[in-house]
């Protein structure tokens, strides 16, 4: 099978900064891939390198097996980038932006999909206005309609909610999941990390140019972070044993960990022995950001 | 070739949406040049026998607008796809920088050309013009126009801010158009200068210009557009490798 997004030991350097020490990892057709990580881990620049905005220093970068650097022109086809900055031409109207940017992928007669792409991105009332005229949030979706206009089956997403309201994220969120379920690859950087947790089947955590984490996302909730377990109970205190499991308890309210789902029937067998009763009972499933603060911690 | 008709598309689309500044504007200035030194000067002034002043004038003005408009249109568009960064929508296609490096000096050309012609249509209302030699003005526009619009490349890759555009047209361009005999004949110039005057390639390109309008000039015309050519060249080449090797627009 081809890998949508294959990288191999990619480093980059700015003068002494090792903006990138030896990126590897792998991105499968129709994947939704996140790459996580705080600022300044590389993630941009990973982007950046991908779409051919900046030279790796060393390592080699394919999209759908293309070289990006001996085999740009394949490579660049295959790419939809959506930038992390609300970047516009000001001298032209949105329709104008994008038959203009399906000119630069040589494709003149493309007004059909220019058409699809413009009213499944509710972007038909602005359509005839200058790009200069538009709000935030109508700009962030012409940028999405950009890296559409050439059809390409990887699309990569850098950071698209930043700074967007609610009804809109969702909206957007709703034409990429269609867009993944018609087969195209996406991947996916957010500092929203319960949107990572819920689109993301895959996720790569980046610290200092590094990756330090790349599993299925069900895998990394259940591996790092375990189930937390709230109680209430007639009493103040919690049966032996259980001690090392607590992460708080006030006034008989009480938070433990739990490894998985059987470690439930252990804690409510303690409070059998024991005899305490169970006012209130909570299980939280496990959360992505509390894997994510795990793994940077550990790194 | 994917990208390149379109990119010329939108740097030609660019500077005709504000026509007014872009051209109307430097065709006007041109005029008032005319008006304000032909009138001062004539009949103080005589650089060739059989010429006046005006008529001496107004090829230097039609080429010195050519050059300077041709610098401002690839620098000032680069410029600011930079720093508004949308240069990024040139960049993510598959453009290779040849289609890049032709597309927007070929519409530094057209927008010199567009405004040099606009000059000469209305300079020759007020001033009776002939052209000896068509093929020698339309041979040193097309080169200069060339040489302006690549080096206005260089400059918008170059820089990081309009300030040093800005400082790139005042203190190179302007100096060099200003001091390349538009205005006078170098041979009206002590020796020294005129030496000195012969290391500014622009001269070159006002001196073989003029040719083809009078048939006379103070250089030979082919040895002139030997100098220009070379120019061309060394010019192209050094902006084609900036824009091989990334310089400054992909890290």
């Amino acid at each position: 099978m081809t890998l949508a997004i294959e990288a191999l030991n990619v480093e980059k350097h700015y003068g002494a900064l090792h903006a990138l020490a030896g990126v590897s990892l792998s991105v499968a057709e129709g994947e939704f891939f996140g790459l996580l990580g705080p600022n300044g881990a590389g993630k941009t620049t990973l982007i950046s390198i991908i779409a051919g905005l900046a030279r790796a220093s060393a390592g080699q970068v394919r999209v759908m097996g293309a070289d990006v650097i001996t085999d740009y022109r394949r490579a660049r086809r295959m790419l939809g980038v959506v930038p992390q900055e609300l970047v516009f031409d000001p001298f032209f109207t949105v329709r104008e932006t994008l038959r203009i940017q399906s000119g630069y992928y040589g494709l003149r007669n493309n007004d059909v999909w220019i058409d699809e792409v413009i009213h499944h991105l509710d972007l038909g009332a602005k359509a005839d206005a200058n790009m200069r005229t538009l709000s935030g949030g109508m700009k962030r979706r012409v940028l999405v309609a950009q890296a559409l206009v050439h059809r390409p089956p990887v699309i990569v997403l850098d950071e698209p909610t930043a700074g967007v309201d609610v009804e809109l994220r969702q909206g957007l969120w709703q034409f990429i999941r269609r867009l993944n379920r018609d087969g195209h690859t996406i991947v996916l950087t957010t500092h929203y990390l319960e949107e990572a947790e819920e689109l993301c089947d895959r996720i790569a955590m980046l610290k200092a140019g590094r990756v330090v984490a790349l599993d299925s996302t069900r895998n990394l909730l259940e591996t790092f972070s375990g189930l937390v377990l709230k109680l209430r109970l007639d009493r103040e205190t919690l049966p032996e044993g259980l001690a090392a499991q607590v992460l708080s308890s006030e006034g008989g309210r009480f938070a433990l960990r739990l490894r998985d789902h059987g470690g439930l029937e252990q804690v409510l067998r303690r409070l059998r022995e024991a005899g305490a009763t169970i006012r209130e009972l909570e299980l939280e499933p496990p959360d992505l950001e509390e894997v994510f603060l795990r793994v940077m911690r550990k790194h | 070739m994917t990208g390149f008709p379109t990119l010329l598309y939108k740097e030609l689309l660019r500077f005709w949406k504000v026509s007014f500044q872009t051209v109307a504007a430097p065709v006007l200035m041109a005029l008032l040049y005319l008006i304000v030194f032909a009138y001062a000067l004539e009949g103080r002034m005589r650089v060739y026998d059989q010429v006046s002043y005006a008529q001496f004038l107004v090829p230097g003005l039609v080429m010195m607008s050519v050059l300077q408009n041709a610098f401002a249109n690839s620098s000032s568009s680069l410029i600011q796809s930079k720093i508004t960064g949308n240069v990024v929508f040139m960049l993510l296609p598959p453009i290779s920088y040849i289609e890049f490096f032709g597309a927007y000096v070929l519409a530094s050309m057209i927008r010199g050309l567009l405004v040099g012609a606009g000059v000469l249509a209305v300079t020759v209302w007020f001033v009776e013009l002939r052209v000896v030699a068509p093929l020698w003005v339309l041979a040193y526009a097309l080169l200069g126009a060339a040489i302006l619009g690549a080096l206005g490349l260089i400059a918008g890759i170059w820089a990081d801010k309009f300030d040093q555009i800005a400082a790139f047209q005042n203190f190179v361009i302007l100096p060099l158009t200003f001091l390349s005999g538009v205005f006078y004949s170098i041979r009206s110039l002590p020796e020294f200068w005129q030496k000195v005057s012969h290391l500014n390639p622009f001269f070159y390109m006002i001196d073989g210009f003029r040719y083809g309008f009078f048939g006379i000039s103070d250089v030979p015309p082919l040895a002139s557009l030997a100098v220009v050519a070379v120019s061309f060249v060394l010019l192209s080449a050094a902006c084609l490798w900036m824009l091989r090797s990334g310089y400054k627009l992909r890290q």
